[in-house]
């Protein structure tokens, strides 16, 4: 008979398991393990790895058999730039500061949706600007670096 | 008469003018949040936790309950008024809710809806001021053995609880316990998982994983399906039920309260089963169920008492046995513990005002929303035609701050982007994020007390059988488990068999 995947949500939901287990795995397989009495660091995630591993083997090999539904189509323009504002918030929050970053991150995360217009996007992250220095850096007196210098 | 003066206690506490403020601010964020679709509790309690860090403790998470319990009227005027569900407990409103508005019952619909959410309150919290001493005096008798049981008991439940399929969620649990033991381990110091990072040492925090799975993949997923919200508000003219509507619906009130308490307390349960469960059965026990769907006002007072009911008995495990019952109270947790609060029995005996204060701050909170919420729904509804375009650039800009500001690390926000990735991936490949939170928040716990149990039955497994309560607890989670399988397994066969 072929082998075809038959429920891909569950294909796929199942190599992330798996990917997650065998990495608990690998990458713990030197923490001391100890014995049932005294447990060492590496028993409980070895236990936990290698149940994820058997779950994730479980999950793909049903999917082959029994079918479920398509994965929705993957809308890129989103997922990438709100990725991309998030990362470059994080990037720049320490070395040019939260007003910089907070401008930067803006403008990228309206570019994610089509319906964003620009003047809007321009009114929108200088009233955000306000906000964010007014109520966190000021109001709540977090400590950012407000500038680059 | 010690409930009576333990309540004393609470509402002395609770009604300080700085307590009262916070309380009102957060049923306020809360009732915000609830009317907005695409951001919901956990998001905003893990945006606002830093926020936190300046209050009183009972200050702080008496604004944080309010946030939570708050979300569920939010979320039921937008369900009648426009037929947008602000919260996922609010779906089941929308039907005979917006059924009623469509027919100019809008007031009427609102009006039981905040007075069976009024009554449930009340009840529950008297019900978790009355449940949960005695519920901690048999927690104070529990060792490492019957803590690891009834985390079993809870993760299982959750799973249980949860929507869809059966294997996925245990399989999100256990990546949740997993990268919750990640950072250093308690008892050995041993590095684990860390990477090489030693931001990671500390292991890695709750609002980071809360705020990816539940705050930046719900955005994404939001943009994507780009639907265009159309408000089409339905008009209110008067606010009174009738005669008719308050015989037809105050039994409905008290079995959605009754129904919402009991699954509130449950693990992985709180405030969505209970709505559901509840709209179920009055359909089911109707005299004439085609009503249903059509305007009954049975069907707008059910559920929204159970939401209600459920989202504050879903208190009681948190604050008797120091357990989170679904991702919110995870976040609770995460919450006392930033305050140096160990949530368990004993916080009731060692910190009395924070306790009863909290548990009287509810009842409050829950008067402040029917007084509020009626008088200001056109405000709210005029939220709603505030356009996502300019919404979820604010809302992102928040997580982002709030996941920043916790420990002024940058590698947070990047650590968030990645479970923003991975939470977009389980939205598209439909796996529940609410049971990995709770693995996530259990793990250490778990790993700890299996610890202390093996050393101290030195070694032998079966101290999880022979201690009476143990026993009782995985029986109890083994007999769960049995109910969920069993059909599941029955289900399957006949659908292979239809091949």
């Amino acid at each position: 008979m072929n082998v075809r995947i038959r429920n891909p949500r569950n294909f796929f939901a199942g190599v992330i398991f798996l990917s997650f287990g065998l990495c608990a795995v690998v990458v713990g397989r030197d923490y001391p393990m100890g014995s049932a009495l005294r447990m060492g660091a590496g028993y409980f995630p070895l236990v936990l790895g290698a149940l994820l591993v058997v779950l994730g083997a479980v999950i793909c090999a049903t999917s082959l058999f029994i079918p479920g539904e398509k994965v929705e189509p993957i809308g890129l323009r989103p997922l990438l730039l709100v990725l991309t504002a998030i990362g470059a918030f994080a990037v720049s929050v320490d070395s040019i500061g939260l007003v910089a970053a907070t401008l930067v991150m803006t403008l990228v995360a309206a570019a994610a949706s089509p319906e964003s217009r620009w003047r809007e996007v321009v009114i929108l992250s200088i009233a955000l600007l306000g906000l964010s220095i007014g109520v966190f850096a000021y109001g709540l007196g977090l400590p950012f670096k407000l500038l680059p210098f | 008469m010690e409930l009576l003066s333990d309540l004393q206690l609470g509402f002395t506490v609770a009604l300080t003018l700085q307590n009262l403020l916070y309380c009102f601010v957060g049923v306020l964020l809360g009732t915000l949040i609830g009317v907005l679709p695409g951001i919901g509790p956990v998001a905003t309690i893990a945006m606002l936790l830093p926020a936190t860090f300046t209050l009183p403790p009972v200050s702080a998470l008496i604004m944080l309950a309010g946030i939570y319990y708050g979300a569920q009227y939010g979320g039921s005027t937008t369900a009648i008024l426009v037929n947008i569900p602000g919260e996922s407990s609010s779906v089941v409103t929308c039907l005979d809710g917006y059924a009623m508005a469509r027919q100019g019952r809008a007031g009427p619909a609102l009006a039981i809806a905040a007075m069976g959410s009024f009554f449930a309150g009340t009840v529950s919290t008297l019900t978790l001021a009355m449940f949960a001493p005695p519920l901690a005096e048999i927690a104070f008798q529990f060792g490492p053995a019957e803590y690891f049981s009834l985390m079993v008991l809870g993760l299982i439940a959750a799973i249980v609880l949860a929507r869809g399929s059966l294997i996925k969620a245990i399989a999100m649990i256990i990546l949740g316990l997993l990268l919750g033991i990640v950072g250093a381990d308690t008892n050995t110091g041993q590095f684990r998982f860390t990477f090489g990072l030693p931001q990671l040492a500390d292991g890695i925090g709750f609002v980071v994983v809360a705020m990816g799975l539940f705050g930046f993949s719900e955005i994404i997923a939001n943009l994507e399906r780009r639907a265009k919200r159309q408000v089409i508000m339905a008009e209110i003219k008067g606010l009174m039920p009738t005669r008719e509507d308050l015989a037809a619906s105050w039994k409905a009130v008290l079995r959605g309260t009754g129904i919402g308490a009991i699954l509130g307390i449950l693990p992985g349960g709180g405030a969505v089963l209970g709505s559901f469960a509840a709209y179920t059965l009055e359909k089911k026990i109707a005299k004439d169920p085609s009503r249903f769907g059509n305007g009954a006002i049975e069907g707008v007072a059910a559920p929204e008492s159970a939401n209600n009911a459920g989202a504050q008995t879903s208190f009681i495990p948190l604050l008797t046995l120091g357990i989170p019952s679904n991702a919110v109270m995870a976040l609770m947790v995460g919450a006392m513990t930033i305050h140096g609060i160990t949530p368990g029995p004993q916080v009731m005996s060692e910190r009395p005002e924070l306790f009863w204060g909290m548990i009287a701050s509810m009842w409050i909170g829950n008067l402040m929303l029917v007084i509020l919420n009626l008088p200001l729904i056109g405000i709210w509804v005029k939220l709603l035609s505030v356009p996502y375009r300019l919404l979820y650039p604010a809302i992102l800009l928040f997580c982002c701050i709030g996941v920043y500001s916790l420990n002024n690390s940058a590698i947070d926000v990047g650590l968030a982007l990645f479970f923003g990735l991975l939470g977009y991936l389980f939205i598209k490949l439909d796996c529940e994020p609410a049971p990995l939170l709770l693995g996530f928040v259990l793990g250490p716990m778990m790993e700890d007390n299996l610890r202390r149990a093996m050393l101290l039955s030195r070694g032998n497994p079966t101290v999880f059988l022979t201690r009476p309560l143990s026993l009782a607890l995985l029986l109890v989670a083994l007999a769960l488990l049995m109910v969920v399988v069993l059909p599941a397994v029955r289900k399957k066969r006949e659908e292979a068999f239809q091949e």
